[in-house]
């Protein structure tokens, strides 16, 4: 059990820096509330994204993107509401944090749920793909 | 590519439709979505397609697939539709070219590990893609005979097909990888050598054959037909039968047990002239449909026939079917003999259903997934006793029927099924004289050919209509176009005014006279043809009309 927690939070921190480099900011990692966690809070602009991390070391149970069923997908749409709370009473929304944004366009959603599947090879470096927009 | 589309085949019935079938792989979390009206069967591809391509080493896609069945009103059954889902999905990756499937039809289901199985139905799909154009389709490798036997008579038989009869491709596998071969470029003879050689290794792991599915009756086609010369005496039975066979003309035969009404209505087929490669595609496309045509060899060419047993559904004798509807004992009778021995126990709807495909040589099955028509030009036999104990012939002493009981039994056939019989035939028990009697009797080959020339006679005669044969005219046409000499419409008039004959009955008159002429070799019926029409008519023999 330690082993497999060891290699899902090396896989979050492949995940946080993976969204990083795409330019996004991250807010909060393995944020927790009553619903449960979210693995990684991040701001791509306007947006919100809440996003959940899947890390496989072998293909031998399918793709990481495979795991996250409809019922995972509706766990993260609740966690999304309650980190919008959250974000809205601790100062937390990408407006707070950065004040120069532009002003809000219909067309940007507020709130994405994403997904990051990351591979971590016996060896070479570890990878990451990156599935935007699942719950819609 | 995230979009690529194949063609498949989805039939109804007899027809088949070319069906598009749209692969779109998008981004999102993995999902296989199948829209386009599948049926149960259909729906489960799904995860048979997902295996396959997996298990034939390439990689299915770790997104949202979406697979679209063109057109989407169009209700689709069946495991045919697999390798055409398999190939899009596939093309949606680049691992099969743009360019590589153009033109080509494909037909099949997969197995999990990516091999083509059997499927039912082979012959009227590769018929149907040829109409529709196609340049090449691709079927199952354990379907290749069928799929061959089409090739044949679209190589005979050019006229109509959609690329003017310029050659339709069949090229049969065994796997989903060897559809990937062709595309991308291998040749025919590879792909060929590489399916036969992957067959044989199958073979060679599981001696079983494979389980095709639907083929729980075994093929009907047996070593030879029954020979007439097995037949003792009953010549008047003889002869009704080559008038039978000769003019298309339905057949009552009343008789009782024992009598060898059974025996005879078994040698009619034999007596029928070879189907043409129209018509023996049609019957092959119906076996198939049935999922009883043989594996191997040609398309056969002697005309069916089905034996019912009494106690056959309405839903057996006209076709059926909840999901997938299946032809009935009447089609799978077509072209050939439709044989109802006791037709009096059957039930009344069973018998009444007929009524309409004698008419019009087709029947249409409606059902909730759609209506089909097969079909269904047959030449009806029915055998009866003439009552419920079997005995009343002649002075009928060992009959114990009471005479409601008789008239029971009959009144289940009389009325408009009866009127469409144009011989009705009291058939003897043969007699111990004819027994010991030990002459040589003809044989079929002799009766065929005498047939065969009838016919000739009779289609020069109708080159210019549509129909076959005499018992197809229609009444006005045939007083109109091929009077009979003036004496014996004397004869047929007198018995109208005289109320023992309907009009309709003497225009049935008529048609059997023109197939005794035609036996004959006359120029058309005299007094005598009709008067032997008549007397087969046998109006006598039961309260029916006249």
């Amino acid at each position: 059990m330690r082993a497999t927690e060891a290699v899902g939070r090396y896989g979050e921190s492949v995940a946080a820096a993976y969204l990083q480099a795409q330019g996004y900011a991250v807010v909060a990692r393995n944020w927790r509330c009553d619903h449960g966690e979210v693995d990684l809070v991040a701001h791509d602009g306007s947006t919100t994204v809440i996003c959940e991390v899947k890390t496989r070391r072998s293909r031998t149970h399918g793709t990481p993107q495979e795991a996250v069923t409809a019922v995972k997908v509706e766990r993260l749409r609740r966690l999304a509401w309650c980190w919008m709370e959250y974000a809205r009473t601790h100062g937390l929304t990408p407006r707070d944090l950065n004040p120069n944004l532009p002003p809000p366009n219909p067309m940007t959603p507020v709130l994405r749920l994403d997904v990051v599947a990351v591979w971590l090879p016996g060896r070479g470096p570890a990878h990451a793909e990156h599935v935007k927009a699942v719950g819609s | 590519m995230t979009l690529f589309a194949t063609q498949a085949l989805a039939l109804q019935g007899i027809r088949g439709h070319v069906v598009q079938v749209q692969a779109d792989v998008a981004n999102g979390l993995p999902a296989f979505t199948l829209v386009g009206l599948p049926d149960a069967s259909l729906s489960e591809s799904r995860d048979r397609v997902r295996a396959a391509v997996n298990n034939s080493g390439m990689s299915w896609p770790s997104s949202r697939v979406t697979v679209n069945l063109t057109p989407a009103s169009l209700p689709k059954q069946g495991s045919g539709f697999d390798l055409s889902i398999a190939a899009a999905v596939l093309g949606c990756q680049a691992v099969v070219p743009p360019d590589g499937l153009r033109g080509t039809v494909l037909f099949g289901e997969l197995g999990l590990d990516g091999r083509l199985r059997p499927s039912r139905g082979v012959l009227p799909a590769v018929y149907a893609a040829w109409q529709a154009g196609a340049s090449r389709v691709v079927v199952p490798w354990a379907n290749r005979a069928e799929a061959a036997a089409v090739g044949q008579v679209l190589r005979t038989d050019a006229p109509g097909g959609g690329n003017g009869g310029g050659g339709c491709e069949v090229v049969a596998i065994s796997s989903l990888a060897h559809l990937v071969q062709l595309a991308t470029g291998a040749s025919l003879a590879q792909v060929e050598q590489a399916s036969q050689a992957d067959d044989a290794l199958r073979q060679a792991q599981n001696p079983l054959p494979e389980p095709a599915s639907g083929s729980g009756r075994s093929s009907q086609t047996s070593a030879s037909a029954p020979d007439l010369a097995d037949v003792v005496g009953q010549p008047q039975a003889r002869w009704a039968l080559e008038i039978a066979a000769a003019g298309g003309h339905h057949l009552l035969m009343v008789g009782p047990p024992g009598a060898g009404k059974t025996m005879l209505a078994a040698r009619l087929p034999g007596l029928l002239p070879p189907l043409d490669p129209t018509q023996a595609l049609e019957v092959a496309s119906l076996a198939s449909l049935a999922g009883i045509l043989p594996s191997e060899g040609e398309l056969p060419l002697t005309p069916p026939y089905q034996q019912p047993h009494h106690t056959a559904t309405t839903a057996a004798l006209v076709g059926g079917g909840s999901t997938v509807i299946k032809p009935g004992a009447i089609s799978m009778a077509h072209r050939g003999v439709l044989f109802l021995d006791e037709a009096p126990e059957f039930r009344t709807a069973a018998l009444q259903a007929l009524r309409e495909p004698l008419e019009s040589g087709e029947v249409s099955v409606a059902r909730a997934t759609g209506t089909v028509s097969f079909p269904a030009r047959f030449l009806l036999v029915l055998a009866a006793n003439p009552c419920p104990c079997g005995y009343g012939y002649g002075r009928g002493e060992r009959c114990t029927c009471a005479p409601h009981r008789k008239r029971a039994y009959f009144s289940k056939l009389s009325g408009p099924l009866i009127d469409r019989m144009d011989l009705r035939l009291l058939v003897h028990p043969v007699t111990q004289v004819s027994l010991r009697r030990a002459v040589a009797e003809e044989s079929s080959a002799v009766v065929r050919e005498r047939v065969a020339q009838a016919r000739q006679r009779s289609s020069f005669r109708l080159r210019e209509h549509p129909w076959a044969v005499n018992a197809e005219i229609p009444g006005s046409q045939l007083r109109h176009c091929w009077p009979a000499s003036s004496s014996a419409v004397h004869l047929l008039e007198d018995q109208v005014r005289r109320g023992s004959l309907t009009l309709r009955g003497a225009d049935r008159v008529l048609r059997v006279a023109w197939t005794l002429a035609d036996l004959a070799g006359l120029a058309r019926p005299g007094t005598d043809e009709v008067a032997s029409a008549l007397a087969l008519r046998g109006s006598e023999l039961l309260t029916g009309a006249g």
